[in-house]
């Protein structure tokens, strides 16, 4: 017996301790300085950025002190005001639109096999990997066409407005969405839909009191990745938009054209701000699935 | 058509692609009965099950529920309910919830709903548990709470795909008394779907034993076992030993086969045999007898010379693995009624031996 126990737990107890020390070699070093050298790298202008939006220096470069002056500046500026909410209305509409349409194309490219099939599903990822620029100039040359044929059919002359942003910002948000909504529409255990309708659901209960809830994490997921997306968009922005309806990325980029000021770091601030509760938010909504 | 059955499958089909998973299965499962379909995997069993609770169509054939035809009829308007090999429970929800589905779908009145399911959850023991989601219980409970989502709905039929198969073997065991003398006190007909043949024994009323899509036998759990008309149910349902040869003689219900090393033997014939066919003899192990050479009972009944091999002691049998006519090993089980500690009293590995069986308990089977 008491053999027994000895030689069970002996080795264990010797593992235990080696693992436990985790003794710094010279690659485990060189790796950690590495480590905080990228973390730097990445965060530290971030954080000088939020720093001098707290300056007294008027050019934003010095630190002369702490001051709230550039906030209340910001909220007086109505042409920041005013960039600030079409981005937001741009936003909201975008995000709206392309989470129903990507959560529609999510489910039938997950759940139906049809010729073609494996195409279109490389198709809707292609948007995230081609270059910007190149979706902004093909979208403005779709308008331009567009609009010409709705001339030449109604008559009516169309112009370019946030109308063409909001279409321009679903384009691209869309397979973000679907990316997301198939992740947990994968994990989706089908049998689940199945025992509902065994239950005596329609398709409609089936999909209301079954597959929607267990699927809304990731719905959730993809939306707060498509209005941070929109948020910060700019070439599209900046090419499809028209004279007069200006959007805060476009409009911090005009400004910082002519000068940096505090003004500008402060408006960065508050989206820096905005985006990371929306990332920490979708990453926790997303964690809880 | 007769009204006492609850299901009933004429000729059904299921093909997928080229392969036919259910082959002309034709089943009548009568109302209040407790029937077992029993396979290995891939047989068409879960197919079969899937096809009546409306989940898959079949290829060709008719499902007729108390004699409706099921034909055009989608799982959620048929009158059956399923207990899923996982238990497919809601996760979103809460196990009161779970229960309520059925009813709430059949939009019953809230405070009717609220009493059934206490009554439900009452019925399988887990009333303290109606506040809890299906992750917090263990697999026991969890599958209590499948049966009491599907038994609430009252369904004409019960479906149950290998409900017991997650569970640990003495979980099984207790589950399965309490599954069969369920189904005795509600009178609700029981399909249940499973590839252990003692717990579709234990069970059932009768059992259809599956292979390959194709049903080779329907019977109560002693026919099945007992009277196995064809070589794969009875390999399948308990241990045999078969002894291959040829029939030489048939009669009425009995039969002679003759073994390449000349040895005549006789036996039952649940199915007819022809003369000439191939055939086995098949003899269960704890039916035949392994008596010392020269014991007078060694007379009457066939009587094959045979060695002791192997003799494994297991408590209340001893297992003893004989060579026949220096030919073949056979198995044969001894109970051990007498309680010694005397070596002499079991067998010995080197002991000669002579193996009786009476023509009863054999069987002569075809493929």
């Amino acid at each position: 017996m008491i053999e027994a126990t000895s030689t069970a737990t002996q080795p264990r107890r010797a593992a235990r301790p080696a693992l436990e020390q985790g003794r710094l070699t010279w690659g485990g070093l060189v790796l950690m300085a590495c480590a905080v050298l990228i973390y730097l790298f990445l965060y530290l202008p971030i954080a000088i950025l939020v720093l001098f939006s707290f300056t007294r220096d008027q050019f934003g470069v010095r630190w002369t002190g702490f001051t709230l002056d550039w906030y209340t500046r910001l909220f007086a500026n109505e042409r920041l005001m005013g960039a600030t909410v079409n981005t937001l209305y741009v936003a909201l509409v975008s995000t709206i639109v392309a989470t129903v349409l990507g959560t529609l194309l999510a489910m039938a490219l997950e759940r139906y096999r049809f010729r073609g099939r494996n195409s279109v599903d490389t198709l809707i990822y292609l948007p995230i990997v081609i270059p910007e620029i190149v979706m902004a100039v093909a979208l403005l040359a779709f308008s331009a066409l567009a609009f010409d044929l709705i001339r030449l059919l109604t008559g009516e002359t169309l112009r370019r407005s946030l109308t063409t942003v909001i279409i321009g910002h679903i384009a691209f948000s869309v397979s973000f969405v679907v990316v997301v909504v198939r992740t947990s529409l994968k994990n989706f255990d089908r049998r689940l839909e199945e025992a509902a309708a065994d239950l005596g659901a329609n398709s409609w209960n089936i999909f209301w009191r079954v597959t929607f809830p267990l699927i809304l994490p990731g719905i959730i997921g993809g939306a707060l990745l498509a209005f941070t997306l929109s948020l910060d968009d700019f070439i599209i922005s900046l090419f499809l938009s028209g004279p007069g309806t200006s959007l805060l990325p476009v409009e911090v980029y005009n400004k910082v054209r002519r000068a940096v000021t505090p003004e500008i770091n402060a408006i960065s601030t508050l989206m820096l701000a905005l985006s990371i509760t929306l990332v920490v938010l979708s990453q926790s909504v997303q964690r809880r699935q | 058509m007769s009204t006492t059955n609850a299901v009933e499958l004429r000729n059904v089909v299921k093909r997928f692609g080229d392969i036919a998973a259910v082959d002309h299965v034709s089943l009548e499962i009568r109302d209040g009965e407790f029937f077992s379909l029993l396979g290995p995997s891939g047989c068409g069993k879960t197919t079969t099950l899937r096809m009546i609770a409306g989940f898959e169509y079949p290829s060709s054939g008719s499902i007729v529920i108390h004699g409706r035809e099921m034909a055009t009829i989608p799982p959620h308007r048929r009158p059956v309910n399923t207990v899923f090999q996982s238990y497919a429970l809601f996760p979103h929800l809460t196990v009161a919830q779970n229960v309520a589905f059925g009813l709430e779908m059949q939009r019953r009145p809230k405070d009717e709903i609220a009493a059934r399911v206490r009554e439900a959850l009452e019925q399988v023991r887990l009333s303290g548990f109606a506040d809890r989601r299906p992750r917090q219980l263990s697999g026991g409970q969890q599958q209590r709470v499948a049966l009491a989502r599907a038994l609430i709905n009252q369904p004409e039929v019960l479906l149950l795909d290998e409900p017991l198969g997650a569970l640990d073997q003495k979980l099984r065991k207790e589950l399965q008394i309490e599954l069969k003398s369920l189904q005795r006190r509600v009178g609700i007909t029981f399909v249940f779907v499973t590839h252990d043949q003692e717990e579709a024994l234990t069970m059932s009323d009768r059992i259809a034993v599956m292979s390959q899509g194709k049903v080779l036998q329907i019977g109560s759990p002693t026919e099945i076992y007992e009277r196995p008309t064809c070589r794969f149910v009875a390999d399948f349902i308990g241990e045999t030993n078969f002894i291959a040869g040829k029939v030489i003689e048939n009669g009425a219900n009995a039969a002679t086969i003759e073994t390449p090393d000349g040895l005549r033997l006789r036996g039952l014939t649940p199915r007819p045999v022809r003369v000439g066919e191939p055939a086995v003899l098949s003899i269960r192990p704890e039916k035949a007898l392994l008596l010392a050479p020269g014991d007078a009972r060694a007379g009457h009944a066939f009587a094959i010379p045979a060695r002791v091999e192997l003799v494994s002691y297991i408590g209340s049998d001893t297992r003893i693995t004989v060579r026949l006519n220096d030919q073949r090993t056979f198995d044969v089980w001894e109970q051990n009624t007498l309680s010694t500690l005397d070596r002499d009293a079991y067998w010995q590995p080197g002991e000669p031996a002579v193996l009786v069986c009476p023509p009863d308990n054999a069987l002569v089977l075809t493929e």
